[in-house]
């Protein structure tokens, strides 16, 4: 499952990011937007590749780094590297005043990456809710771009009110491209006609053939605990379901310590999961 | 004066020639570092001669207790160190690691600095192992880190066997000591006028080559054998590695971890003394117009409660759940990531605990809880 990925990172110096120049800005939600950056580098603009699933660590110096997964398509850069942040912290924040033509530092990318040839042939859900569906939607794209290799493809997502959806503008073309969109929120407004209820309870509105099911997920923790149940419960097995889990992140090569739960450092043994991997711990409340 | 000594040989090293083992260490280029008195402990820094060592003395160690003892006997490396070990040598608790300059655009400096090229000088079997173990951590296979390798590459080792451990030692338990397994350059056991000293690489044959060397007799030899012989029984503590480490890690809900988080103060002394521990932050220092940034790495611990903050909260908000995480990493996790516990039984943790928290005796706990 774990693609050795190919890293934009110096071996010789710690840390040492590679500069990228921000060449668009994209609000999405409140308080989340999308940046797209381009390398300064020439060679590493050619050579940059990433996996679905995979991260990079975003540099902004004087602020820090943040451990950012990539948002944009893995096939189609042009050069260029999407990612959609959520902007909470001390860098996020101070990324968010950046603008056009500014430069911040990037090392990556890091970690592990969605299944996308294992799971060839199979119904794929992608379940996801808020910033979560960031780090799927490359995923999205890889199935767009080769969708007679999957079988059904059905992604529920949902956001706290209609205007924390993420990618609304997209749905539309997902759909066209072969993927059962289902959009749900918690709580709906005056402009929304669609379901509401948190993602979960979305899985009772559909029959997943379990021979054939695997499931993606990623979002908030609580979300992700109550989808994997639910899956579960519709006998997929705990090796058919991976998620992508957030940790505190420094270093993103397995060497800081911070994200570790049980034996992994989620930087590189994760950030995805196959879920029989972390079925041991992952109820234990605050491991 | 012997013309050969061969490596894997033992040489007897008169005391009155340990400083011309130093003389030549600091002409081959190192920095010699070795246990020295400071403020009522002991102290890893330079040391320049024998008389440097702290001759003498013994430490009377317990949970949250260490007294440095003047004693009658005329040893150099009786004393079992203090709260220091050898990890701020090669994992420095600060290094700069590099500067960005804006000028037009962000530009880095390298730090430039040479490496320092150090040789310990009294390293326990218990470090020696410590070592080992933090060189799985930074010198995988698919990641090095560039500031730990330099220094390690670079260094020399004086490894001493160990003749009398300490109340909160417990080396015998992880099969790290008294006795040094290996890894040096030179190893030393300490008899009342001479030193034996074990050749261990090519580079320790050509230190002691440049000294006044003897043979080691069968006597001399038969003494720091039984010496350490008397030592392995004479552990302040005992840990029983049977059920380790799935006690810990099928154990995750006893009630003994909300016991010991109610003692547990989160100050992280454990983490700071521990050899093998080796989590790590990085920070930036910035001047006033932001123009300039001295990025570092500096030493964590998982038992700060930034190490696991994200935003919405913080993975671990008790102390009991970052007590857990240290020590089911350490005697536990550990084992799957590196292939060995990240514990050598050097006690400090159990001397340095402010409130005297003994991980022998809570892995006891939790066992009896386990099994009732």
């Amino acid at each position: 499952m774990t693609a050795l990925p190919h890293t934009a990172v110096n071996p010789d110096q710690l840390l040492y990011p590679y500069w990228a120049e921000i060449t668009q800005i994209k609000p999405e939600t409140e308080g989340v937007g999308s940046i797209w950056l381009r390398f300064e580098d020439p060679a590493i603009r050619e050579s940059y590749r990433f996996l679905p699933g995979q991260f990079n660590m975003l540099y902004l110096p004087g602020y820090g780094e943040a451990a950012i997964s990539i948002s944009s398509d893995p096939q189609d850069t042009k050069g260029m590297v999407g990612h959609t942040i959520r902007f909470v912290g001390n860098v996020t924040k101070a990324i968010s005043r950046l603008k056009a033509g500014d430069v911040i530092g990037l090392r990556g990318p890091f970690g592990s990456a969605w299944p996308m040839d294992e799971i060839e042939g199979r119904d794929v859900v992608i379940a996801s809710g808020g910033i979560g569906l960031a780090p799927l939607r490359p995923a999205i794209y890889h199935i767009l771009h080769n969708r007679q290799k999957y079988g059904k493809v059905l992604l529920i997502y949902g956001a706290r009110t209609p205007k924390d959806l993420l990618y609304p503008y997209e749905y539309e073309q997902w759909r066209a491209g072969g993927i059962d969109v289902q959009i749900t929120v918690d709580r709906a407004d005056e402009t929304w006609d669609g379901q509401v209820g948190v993602v979960p309870m979305l899985f009772y509105r559909f029959r997943l053939d379990h021979q054939k099911s695997v499931v993606l997920t990623c979002g908030p923790e609580i979300m992700i605990r109550f989808v994997i149940y639910e899956g579960l419960a519709r006998r997929i097995p705990a090796e058919r379901i991976y998620v992508s889990l957030e940790r505190n992140m420094k270093c993103g090569q397995g060497s800081c310590g911070h994200c570790q739960i049980g034996p992994y450092f989620i930087c590189k043994d994760g950030p995805v999961f196959r879920f029989d991997a972390l079925e041991k711990f992952f109820n234990v409340e605050e491991y | 004066m012997l013309n050969n000594p061969t490596i894997n040989s033992t040489i007897s090293l008169p005391k009155t020639e340990f400083d011309t083992l130093l003389a030549a260490l600091r002409e081959l280029g190192y920095q010699t570092i070795g246990p020295r008195v400071r403020d009522e402990s002991i102290i890893y820094t330079h040391i320049e001669k024998l008389s440097d060592l702290p001759q003498g003395y013994t430490s009377k160690q317990g949970p949250a207790t260490f007294r440095l003892v003047k004693s009658n006997h005329r040893r150099y490396f009786d004393v079992i160190p203090g709260a220091q070990s050898w990890k701020q040598f090669l994992f420095p608790p600060r290094t700069h690691l590099f500067t960005v300059e804006k000028v037009e655009r962000w530009d880095i400096q390298p730090n430039a600095e040479k490496p320092p090229r150090y040789a310990f000088i009294g390293v326990r079997g218990c470090e020696l192992a410590a070592i080992e173990i933090q060189d799985r951590a930074f010198l995988r296979a698919d990641f090095h880190d560039p500031v730990y390798r330099a220094r390690r590459e670079g260094l020399f080792i004086l490894a001493v066997n160990c003749l009398h451990p300490a109340g909160t030692c417990f080396c015998a338990s992880m099969g790290t000591g008294p006795k040094v397994q290996g890894g040096y350059d030179l190893c030393l056991t300490e008899l009342e006028d001479t030193f034996l000293i074990e050749i261990g690489s090519e580079l320790g044959r050509d230190v002691i080559s440049r000294c006044q060397y003897e043979p080691a007799s069968g006597f001399l030899q038969s003494a720091a054998a039984k010496g350490l012989e008397r030592a392995a029984g004479d552990m302040g503590r005992h840990l029983s590695l049977d059920d380790l480490p799935s006690l810990l890690t099928d154990n995750l809900e006893l009630e003994h971890w909300d016991e010991v988080g109610k003692r547990c103060l989160s100050c992280a002394n454990c983490t700071q003394v521990c050899p093998t521990c080796f989590c790590w932050d990085a920070t930036d220092h910035t001047d006033l117009l932001a123009h300039s940034t001295r990025r570092e790495r500096v030493w964590d611990s998982c038992f700060n409660p930034q190490y696991s903050y994200v935003f919405g909260g913080n993975t671990r908000p008790t102390i009991k759940s970052r007590y857990r995480q240290w020590l089911t990493h350490k005697l536990g996790a550990w084992k799957e990531q590196y292939d060995t516990f990240g514990c050598t039984g050097c006690g400090r943790c159990i001397t340095w605990c402010p409130v005297g928290i003994d991980l022998t005796e809570e892995i006891a706990a939790l066992r009896k809880e386990a099994q009732a």
